[in-house]
């Protein structure tokens, strides 16, 4: 127990100097000018070579990348992420603030897409060669091979601008104060993210559940419960769901990663003030340390998720825990 | 699993032989006479004057797309599995069906449980004790009359406890009564009690195998289907699994024992019928077995030449060679 939890942590420190670092070299070969895109073109025509000079030392343009990276990393490994050079706030509290926005919508659409990948995909399973299973499979082909951003300017266009049903973007009523802000605002301005990044998540579960549940019901321990009089519901029931959970748990998790990286795109479109968002921000502003810091968050998230995963494969599968002991042993 | 696709024509068409309805009473006989295709063993009754489980004229066949036709113009063609095949199992007797591996023989298991594939077209007749019976009324009595003991621990849920699954689909106070017989069993059976927690994979071969007839025997079937109950066990616990099965005839039911290995079915089987080709070409007392002078059909003269204790005479009937000699060859 005790290894498997040191393996975890050198993977877990191991996994963010490679998230780091990799982000760094990516923003310093990027060919975006920090000090340009975020002071403006004009801005940058009258501004004074005494000014510019003064820019790009804050921006650190002239140090080579290494000697940024280790800089940072010094001060990391302190504690201290750095300053957003964009929103001109500690790091950490500008991932706090968005990330904090995007957990009610990141979690909605994960849980929705699981619920519903799952049930959708036992009941296509299960009914195999149906109307409902084509009808489910066509549904699941047609929304994998539709990119997320495109989904969200069709599902704005529709319910948001034509039929003018929800909000055409941020996560609160514009003009409001903040403390005037109910949970109902902001439940109602979460709807069409949420909606669009779940449904896409939607299809690849789906296929996936299908799949093991034909799998499960052509077994010979679902051909044994059929000779024993079980129904084929009571067969999905009994037998299906409870070997389904492995790979459901597995997609689930797995999906994590699916979800935040279609947040980036949704939540552009839909203007949500979200972790997704402030990626995008941070990327074409050349802010290096919001997005160190942002990727950091997200790999964690994933991180934690795969390893939640890990962790509920042994309470699920008692072949699995029967493995442990013997390793133990 | 399938059982939505109405294709089964059980009760019509086949059976067109001749030969006198299995519901007919029988007229007194002697054991080897020849009647209704077969002859008798002692434990072969008849109770109320009829078979307890009767096949006539049973066909099986598949509807597939034809392999041999390129591949975008492959039409449907009709892959017949079983054809007219008649066979009856006695109440009080075990009945080895003994074939080739891979010959057909678990289609006649899915046939009398009524597992029909959507794809697959059966025609013939099949009574049990005495009552015809067509795809719905077998799906009642699976589980309810007729009981499967399959081949091997995949059979069992991976992720479910062993208990659970012997007691089965039930609710209430029918759980418990049969929470409680269950315990009887592995008793009678000496399985430890420590068994009905355990998972699948955590049974060895033997206790697997005692497991799975617990599965049939909890629902006290009238007629066990054992569908190649012994491959993968050693000697010892195969004749233990046939010994389970041989006190379950003698206290009245039936078994439908289907194997390749005809040692081991002549061990315990009262009467063998000799399957081939998707058909049942001689159905006899175990006895005629000891001398081939009694055998009728030159397949099973040849599987009695092949057999071991008769000098592994394969090439003696060049045509049935292989086959007979696989199966005398067997597990043993």
């Amino acid at each position: 127990m005790l290894r498997f939890a040191l393996g975890q942590i050198v993977r877990f420190f191991a996994l963010m100097v490679a998230v780091s670092a990799v982000t760094f070299v990516l923003v310093a070969a990027s060919p975006i000018d920090p000090v340009q895109a975020n002071t403006g073109q004009a801005a940058m025509l009258t501004m004074s070579a005494e000014k510019r000079a003064q820019l790009d030392e804050r921006w650190g343009v002239d140090e080579p990348v290494w000697e940024r990276y280790f800089a940072w990393a010094q001060d990391a490994a302190r504690g201290d992420l750095g300053e957003s050079l964009r929103f001109n706030a500690p790091v950490v509290q500008v991932v706090a603030e968005r990330a904090g926005n995007s957990v009610l919508l990141l979690a909605s659409a994960w849980v929705i897409s699981g619920v519903l990948g799952v049930a959708l995909g036992v009941l296509a399973g299960a009914l195999r060669g149906s109307l409902l299973d084509r009808i489910v499979r066509g549904y699941c082909y047609l929304l994998s091979a539709t990119p997320t951003f495109w989904l969200a300017i069709v599902v704005l266009m529709v319910l948001a601008v034509q039929f003018g049903w929800f909000p055409v973007g941020f996560s609160v009523p514009i003009g409001v104060s903040s403390e005037g802000v109910t949970l109902a605002d902001r439940l109602y301005h979460m709807v069409l993210p949420a909606l669009t990044l779940s449904v896409t998540g939607v299809a690849n579960i789906a296929l996936h559940t299908r799949e093991k549940t034909v799998d499960v019901l052509s077994s010979d321990y679902a051909r044994f419960a059929a000779a024993r009089g079980e129904g084929r519901w009571a067969i999905v029931w009994r037998h299906g769901l409870r070997n389904l959970a492995l790979p459901a748990l597995t997609l689930q998790f797995g999906s994590v990663s699916e979800i935040i990286g279609g947040s980036v795109l949704v939540e552009q479109v839909f203007s949500y003030p979200g972790i997704g968002q402030a990626t995008v921000t941070a990327g074409l502003g050349g802010d290096a340390p919001l997005l160190v810091g942002l990727a950091l968050a997200t790999a964690a998230l994933v991180f934690a998720g795969n390893l939640v995963a890990n962790l509920l494969y042994g309470l699920v599968d008692p072949r699995m825990r029967k493995g442990a002991v013997d390793a133990r042993a | 699993m399938r059982e939505d696709v109405p294709a089964l024509r059980l009760g019509e068409g086949a059976a067109g032989n001749g030969e006198a309805c299995a519901e007919a009473p029988h007229g007194p006989h002697a054991d080897a006479e020849l009647h209704h295709h077969h002859s008798h063993a002692e434990a072969s009754r008849h109770p109320g004057d009829h078979h307890l489980l009767s096949i006539e004229g049973l066909s099986v066949s598949f509807s597939l797309y034809d392999s041999r036709a390129p591949y975008f113009r492959a039409g449907r063609v009709d892959l017949e599995q079983l054809h007219d095949l008649t066979v009856s199992v006695h109440e009080g007797e075990i009945l080895a069906v003994v074939g080739a591996s891979g010959s057909g023989k678990t289609l006649l298991a899915d046939a009398v449980l009524g597992l029909y594939e959507p794809n697959v077209h059966v025609s013939g007749r099949i009574w049990f004790d005495g009552e015809p019976m067509d795809a719905s009324r077998l799906s009642t009595l699976r589980g309810h009359g007729i009981s499967l003991v399959p081949q091997s621990v995949s059979h069992l849920d991976p992720l479910m406890r062993v208990g659970a699954q012997i007691v089965g689909l039930c609710r209430g106070a029918e759980r418990s009564r049969r929470v409680a017989r269950m315990r009887d069993l592995m008793a009678a059976y000496g399985l430890p009690a420590s068994v009905e927690r355990a998972y699948p994979h955590e049974l060895s071969g033997g206790m697997a195998r005692r497991v799975l007839l617990l599965c049939a025997l909890i629902d006290d079937p009238r007629l066990i289907v054992a569908d190649e109950p012994t491959p993968g066990l050693d000697l010892e616990l195969a004749v233990h699994a046939l010994d389970d099965l041989r006190s379950f005839a003698d206290g009245g039911g039936g078994v439908m024992l289907i194997t390749h290995d005809i040692e081991l079915a002549l061990r315990v089987a009262d009467r063998v019928a000799v399957f081939r080709e998707g058909t049942i070409v001689e159905e006899t007392a175990a006895e005629s077995f000891s001398n081939p002078t009694l055998l009728r059909h030159p397949f099973s003269r040849a599987l009695w030449h092949a057999m071991p204790s008769n000098g592994f005479a394969v090439a003696d009937e060049g045509q049935f060679g292989s086959s007979a000699g696989e199966m005398a060859g067997g597990a043993l």
